[in-house]
């Protein structure tokens, strides 16, 4: 059993066309900014959007896309849950079973199962609005779990939660996810939560697929802008010629090996600044403009401009020694080890 | 004069109603309106009671024929807005939710018997439903069913008038709920009519709620529609405001006697209504 | 100091209310020179009045005549609340009574009178000849309420004819009461001779004997605080008339 499909939705505007193949038991997230086209995915999967010709979805080798979504095999947690307001936790979660003709008694039976799954066999009474957010989350993946789905769908599923609920629930909504044993597509615009919660990450921008793979693949080897920055990299686009990559004017050494067009990209806190330009290798320095200064967790983050945007991360006392200010020129190096290149 | 008290220490003579929302005195530009508007709807309240007849009212209300027209009232104007519940609520539903072509006429030609006088509403009602009517002449051939004349016929021209008010509710109370509530009932299998039965419906049960008294009080002052289709006989076509009327002619302290029973009757029923049904959820 | 601003404008604001309702009725104040006076009339009246009220524009140049037409009761009602109006003429004396006794009129004088006719419609589908027809349950008849001039009348006029009418309706006016024999949604009706003509052969009229003894009065009377004193006599005076008697004879009234 598998998904595998070709989503295409046209809006004035907009256009999302990317093909998805997800295996049994595998967790995809689709990740990506905003407007990207991540949601509007996820509902053509629902059937809550209408697909433009050309669309198509299967799973387990038969057609999804012809099917309204009350007929699909689906679960969907969405992204503030939309408990309905007037049923407990548990008539809630027995809603689909009882939509799907099972009895009243076993269908109470199967979610008040649920509910002791996730944690919340006490608040089988309550109404959503005596639910806490993590609470909440909880009762709509039972929910979602309920109907026995093929395919699990999750929006956005802890954006809605606070710093230290998010962390808790992650790791429950990790385990649930890998008990589970249909396909799971969830979107979020939260590498974290991708890369914890998801076997391989697919990312989309204006309407299309940039990047996929693991979490590890695309946390090293970002091909956007966007992935970069999600990873926390500073990445460029340059022609490779065996250990030396030509990004504009400069001139990066790698350990890496390769020709052709090629990415470069290095962590911020592997940029190293000098008030004076240094001895040694000319290779990986340039002199750059000091664009602004900012707290990034202990370190301190420079954005830098110059014949290339960067971030360099270093340490507060660094920031003091070199007495740095907006505007101030300073030179800028990166160790050819900490500096990586792969095909683009 | 009046001062606006701007986030300001509190007062010590004021403390109560501080801290719970922010602070200041009522603005006069809203309150002074609505006690005019209040004084407006109730002086004419206070003029019938002022010039009812009370050493003789109790003597009055127990007069048969009173009871009688009350109780018809009653029966009609419920009877009228359990239909209007079973037409309106669906249309409402359709009008809110289907996308047709001509949507928004239907809505306006929804509100015709807003804007029609009641009267002409009856006449209307007589040229399709009466003996010889477009429909009420089959109706009469076919079956033997004759509308007009009685209780039923009441029923119908309440329900006429009244039905705008409950559709016209309903179908905000649709507009405003969240859609997406009805989407995810959908994923979890519902199809639309179980989504409507167990998920729309119960949302938007306070607006159902309100339209349903709007419908109602409507429905039991309702004259015009009712006199001109139904006519008017004591049993079964004469409510209380058609004895209000006829009471008139002769006897205007009848006419407030009965008219301020008609009121005591509906605001006992609505003020007991409101806290139990017209609750939000 | 708030309060008391408030009280104030509690006082002015009802008053200012009153004022704006109250002002639309009449136009000019009392005085000479007024050149418009206001009649209230029996909606039976509608049809002779309006045309007396062309003659004697005509017969007064410059002068308007304003008509306010209803139920006789709401009428008289509405002048004893302070409806600014010069003439009543009323469809019965009880009704005329209520604006005596309050003083506001001259003495009345009996300008018309109007007899019953069994009306039915056009085709007549229940084949009624006469009062008799009517106590036929499969016969369905409407009346006026009692409570109404001709609902008043028709009572007396089956109490003299000695018979039991049971009628699906009792109408609030004479004019309903015709509409739901025009509509066919009855198959007879008692109204006065006057609708019958009225309703230009959409109906048709049958007389009975016991008519004579139901016979209304129309009285009409000039309002005592009448700000168009002068015209409104002279108003009066054209009912009572020739001309008058004409445009109501040809009507179908009766003189008195």
């Amino acid at each position: 059993m598998s998904l595998l499909a070709r989503l295409a939705v046209t809006r004035p505007a907009f256009e999302l066309d990317l093909t998805l193949e997800v295996a049994p038991g595998e967790v995809v997230a689709l990740l990506g900014p905003n407007g990207a086209g991540k949601t509007t995915a996820l509902r053509a999967l629902a059937g809550l959007t209408a697909m433009t010709s050309g669309g198509r979805i299967d799973l387990d080798g038969r057609p999804l896309h012809t099917l309204p979504a009350d007929r699909r095999p689906i679960g969907v947690v969405f992204q503030d849950y939309l408990l309905f307001p007037h049923l407990s936790a548990l008539d809630n979660v027995a809603f689909g079973p009882r939509c799907k003709g099972v009895g009243k008694a076993e269908a109470r039976r199967a979610a008040a199962a649920l509910l002791e799954r996730v944690g919340l066999a006490d608040h089988a009474a309550a109404k959503p609005r005596r639910l806490s957010g993590g609470q909440a989350q909880r009762v709509a993946l039972a929910r979602a779990l309920a109907v026995r789905p093929r395919l699990l769908l999750l929006d956005e599923p802890l954006a809605a939660l606070d710093a230290h609920t998010r962390l808790e629930i992650r790791s429950q909504l990790r385990r649930h996810l890998a008990d589970f044993d249909g396909v799971t597509v969830l979107v979020t615009h939260d590498p974290l939560d991708a890369m914890v919660l998801a076997d391989r990450l697919i990312v989309i921008e204006h309407g299309s697929i940039v990047q996929q793979g693991t979490p590890s693949e695309v946390a090293r080897h970002p091909r956007t802008d966007y992935v970069a920055r999600l990873v926390g990299l500073n990445l460029y686009r340059g022609v490779a010629d065996g250990t030396r990559v030509e990004v504009g004017e400069l001139l990066f050494s790698t350990s890496d090996r390769l020709d052709g067009a090629a990415f470069v990209a290095f962590p911020p806190a592997a940029v190293a600044l000098y008030r004076s330009r240094p001895d040694g290798s000319p290779r990986n320095l340039w002199q750059a403009r000091i664009d602004g200064i900012e707290r990034h967790g202990d370190n301190v983050r420079v954005h830098l401009d110059g014949p290339i945007t960067a971030f360099a991360d270093i340490t507060p006392a660094a920031l003091a020694e070199l007495d740095l200010a907006p505007g101030r020129q300073v030179w800028a190096s990166v160790k050819a080890t900490e500096t990586h290149a792969y095909p683009a | 004069m009046v001062t606006i008290n701007r986030a300001g220490p509190v007062e010590p003579h004021g403390g109560s109603t501080a801290g719970r929302r922010p602070s200041g005195r009522l603005p006069w530009m809203l309150v002074l309106p609505a006690l005019l508007g209040l004084a407006f709807l109730v002086l004419p309240l206070a003029g019938l009671l002022v010039r009812a007849p009370w050493p003789t009212l109790l003597e009055r209300l127990t007069e048969p024929h009173v009871l009688e027209a009350l109780r018809l009232s009653l029966l009609c104007a419920t009877i009228a807005t359990a239909v209007c519940l079973l037409l309106g609520v669906p249309l409402a539903w359709l009008l809110a939710r289907v996308d047709f072509p001509g949507r928004r006429l239907v809505r306006a030609l929804v509100t015709v018997p807003l804007v029609l006088p009641p009267v002409v509403g009856g006449v209307a009602l007589l040229l399709v439903l009466g003996r010889r009517g477009l429909i009420g002449h089959s109706l009469e051939a076919s079956f033997g069913i004759t509308l007009p004349f009685t209780t039923v016929g009441v029923i119908v021209a309440e329900a006429f008038v009244a039905m705008p008010f409950l559709v016209i509710s309903v179908e905000g109370a649709l507009r405003a709920a969240d859609q997406r509530f009805e989407e995810a009932a959908a994923t979890l299998g519902a199809s639309r009519w179980t989504v409507f039965r167990r998920v729309t419906l119960p949302m938007v049960m306070p607006g159902v709620a309100a339209g349903a008294v709007l419908c109602w009080a409507r429905a039991l002052g309702e004259f015009g529609a009712t006199i001109t289709f139904a006519g008017n006989f004591p049993g079964t076509t004469r409510t209380m405001p058609l004895a209000v009327y006829l009471a008139l002619e002769t006897e205007p302290e009848a006419a407030i006697v009965l008219s301020l029973v008609l009121l005591a009757v509906s605001v006992v029923i609505l003020a007991g209504l409101r806290d139990r049904w017209v609750s939000t959820p | 100091m708030a309060f008391r601003r408030l009280s104030r404008w509690a006082v002015v604001l009802p008053a200012l209310l009153a004022l704006g309702l109250t002002g639309c009725g009449s136009g000019e104040p009392a005085g000479a020179g007024v050149t418009e006076v206001t009649v209230f009339a029996a909606a039976s009246l509608t049809g002779t009045f309006t045309e007396l009220g062309k003659i004697f524009e005509a017969a007064h140049p410059g002068t308007t005549v304003r008509f306010g037409f209803g139920s006789s009761a709401t009428l008289a009602q509405q002048i004893v609340q302070g409806a600014p109006a010069d003439v009543f003429a009323a469809a019965s004396p009880a009704t005329m009574k209520t604006v005596t006794d309050a003083s506001l009129a001259s003495t009345p004088t009996t300008f018309a009178r109007n007899r019953l006719q069994i009306a039915v419609p056009a085709d007549d589908p229940a084949g009624v000849d006469d009062l008799k027809d009517l106590t036929d349950p499969k016969v369905k008849v409407a009346l006026c309420a009692e409570q109404v001039p001709c609902g008043a009348a028709a009572v007396k006029a089956l109490d003299a004819a000695g018979l039991e009418v049971t009628p699906v309706t009792l109408e609030q006016d004479v004019k309903a009461t015709l509409t739901k024999v025009e509509l066919g949604e009855v198959d007879a009706a008692l109204v006065y001779t006057t609708d019958v003509i009225a309703s230009g052969g959409r109906v048709r009229g049958i007389a009975f004997p016991e008519a004579g003894q139901a016979i209304n009065d129309y009285p009409i009377a000039t309002l005592a605080p009448a700000p168009a004193g002068d015209l409104a006599r002279r108003f009066v005076d054209l009912v009572l008339s020739q001309q008058g008697r004409d445009v109501l004879t040809e009507a179908g009234f009766e003189a008195p």
